[in-house]
């Protein structure tokens, strides 16, 4: 290994940054927008136990959007088609906890195999199969990055709508519903959001990558606060630092944009938890 | 609405619970007057938590007629009844304050924008108080004792001042301190607001002073009546068809030998299921 290479992979295009942000400025947009809801989301999904779902709707989401590809048609919206089946199946057959994720753990190895063949099936460059795994904003066309900001603006309103009885149900669901909440059509309205959130995630950092986007932020904000309003807005918060920050990084170079974002959302994970821990320690002691 | 004020809360008729060829109870009329304190005992899987979650449409009996503050029983929640559930601890990172928890209660329920509300607040502020959770309503509800908890989930079921409210084994694995604050509450709200209080519990003691009758499920079949005339060795032995001693310690009652699965207590959340 060469490490002027290595340099040259990371930083070759920062006599040029200037072009290239203007080029890339709506990835930069929809990644935005996918860290914002992706952190408000991942604060249920830490909540209601689903970190698991997230992952293999995914898979599923990714089988979606390389069968889109095989045929032909747009690989967004087969991902999303992927995605809403996926969430739909997960929240419809596995409403508690044990039976989910025997569901998830039988349909995310058929879903990721699936996606496997159809990608060997396709004739189209090999670069664009990997990206669907691995994730690539930069290789995403405009029209369909119009499509992922808008789709994450829908479920932004969708989450804010039900709010609180999603947080109600999230708690304590057996209260929830004694008040009227309809607990069944919230679980179900909270899983096709999750659904949208992640075929947005897959063309961004990739199926196997959209926890770095969904749980982490939620988790790395539940170390340090517990306030109704801390935790979502930090988890936000985070989520938006890692997706831009890492796309920032990565144009400068020719290196994939997911490894930047991983990175810096368990960075920012490591750094709550140490926050965490000292003020745990600090609590007990007084 | 008149009617309502001054009618029974509660209204059971020739109810029923059979789960497969086996019959719990049948024939079971119950009228729970206003203010009126129904204490339900019974083993383990006699039906309890169902016979609760039927009051409010969660789960249905397999015969008889509900209506509850007036109304029949048509769907599935009644934010007019206050509901304690069965207790579980919450996890160490759950994302609320004490103050969250008992919100819930007002808001939960509502869709749309979540702009807090002044008088929202202030009904929060005042169940806090209530529960004697004043002093730690900013904490993280997941780092608090299970009896802290507790008392503010009663807080949660009576913030809209129910007519009726349905406790689910509401003093379980709390100490002395924590289950008399919890009976303080309830006792509280049901002279307060002449609410009927139907109490789930597998010990009667800590709230045998209060209660008016207890209802008491076992051996497939009911009894129903005043303490002395239910806690009865011939009654109780007759009921579980099993020798089954009640003696009497000082002012508490210990009820001995009935065949009660309470080792698989903790083991059976899923009873109403």
């Amino acid at each position: 290994m060469n490490w002027g290479d290595v340099w040259g992979a990371m930083f070759g295009g920062v006599g040029d940054y200037g072009e290239i942000l203007a080029l890339v400025s709506n990835s930069v947009w929809a990644g935005a927008v996918l860290g914002l809801v992706g952190g408000l989301i991942g604060v249920f999904v830490m909540q209601r136990d689903m970190a698991f779902a997230v992952h293999g709707i995914s898979e599923l989401s990714f089988a979606g959007a390389a069968a889109a590809l095989l045929l032909g048609a747009d690989a967004v919206t087969g991902s999303i088609v992927g995605s809403l089946v996926a969430a739909a199946l997960i929240g419809w057959l596995g409403a508690r906890a044990r039976e989910r994720n025997s569901i998830i753990g039988v349909l995310m190895p058929f879903g990721l195999g699936l996606g496997i063949l159809f990608l060997s099936l396709y004739p189209g460059r090999s670069a664009n199969r990997f990206s669907l795994l691995t994730g690539q904003i930069v290789t995403v066309q405009n029209g369909q990055l119009g499509w992922l900001i808008l789709i994450g603006g829908v479920v932004l309103v969708g989450l804010v709508l039900l709010w609180r009885p999603l947080r109600f149900d999230s708690l304590d669901p057996q209260a929830a519903a004694a008040r009227g909440v309809p607990v069944r059509w919230v679980s179900l309205a909270f899983m096709l959001l999750l659904g949208l959130v992640v075929a947005v995630a897959v063309h961004i950092i990739g199926a196997l990558l959209v926890m770095a986007l969904v749980v982490t932020p939620a988790a790395a904000a539940m170390r340090v606060t517990a306030g109704p309003l801390a935790v979502p807005l930090l988890a936000a918060l985070f989520g938006v630092a890692a997706a831009v920050g890492g796309i920032l990084l990565a144009v400068m170079g020719e290196l994939p944009v997911s490894p930047y974002i991983t990175t810096i959302s368990f960075a920012i994970y490591l750094a709550c938890r140490a926050v965490g821990a000292r003020r745990d320690r600090v609590t007990r002691s007084l | 609405m008149e009617t309502e004020q001054t009618g029974a809360p509660l209204v059971i008729e020739r109810a029923a619970l059979r789960r497969g060829s086996r019959t719990l109870w049948s024939g079971l009329d119950l009228t729970v007057r206003p203010g009126e304190l129904i204490a339900v005992l019974g083993p383990s899987g006699s039906g309890k938590t169902t016979l609760l979650r039927a009051i409010l449409g969660l789960d249905r009996l397999s015969d008889g007629r509900i209506t509850a503050l007036g109304e029949p029983v048509h769907r599935a929640g009644n934010r007019r009844i206050g509901y304690i559930p069965q207790q579980r601890p919450l996890p160490p990172d759950t994302s609320m304050r004490a103050r969250d928890l008992v919100q819930l209660g007002v808001d939960g329920h509502r869709f749309g924008i979540p702009i807090p509300r002044r008088d929202d607040r202030a009904r929060v502020d005042e169940l806090l108080v209530t529960a004697g959770a004043a002093t730690f309503a900013d904490r993280p509800v997941g780092l608090l004792s299970g009896g802290e908890q507790q008392r503010l989930r009663v807080a949660q079921a009576l913030a809209d001042r129910p007519r009726l409210l349905l406790c689910d084994e509401p003093l379980t694995s709390l100490d002395l301190a924590n289950q008399e604050a919890v009976v303080r509450m309830i006792d509280r709200h049901r002279r307060e607001s002449q609410a009927a209080v139907l109490l789930v519990t597998h010990d009667i003691n800590p709230v045998l002073g209060k209660v008016d009758r207890i209802l008491y499920l076992a051996g497939g079949r009911f009894t129903l009546g005043a303490p002395r005339d239910v806690l009865r060795s011939d009654v109780l032995t007759d009921l579980y068809g099993a020798a089954v001693f009640v003696m009497r310690a000082g002012n508490r009652l210990v009820v001995v030998g009935a065949p009660d699965a309470e080792a698989s207590h903790h083991h059976h959340e899923g009873e109403h299921e």
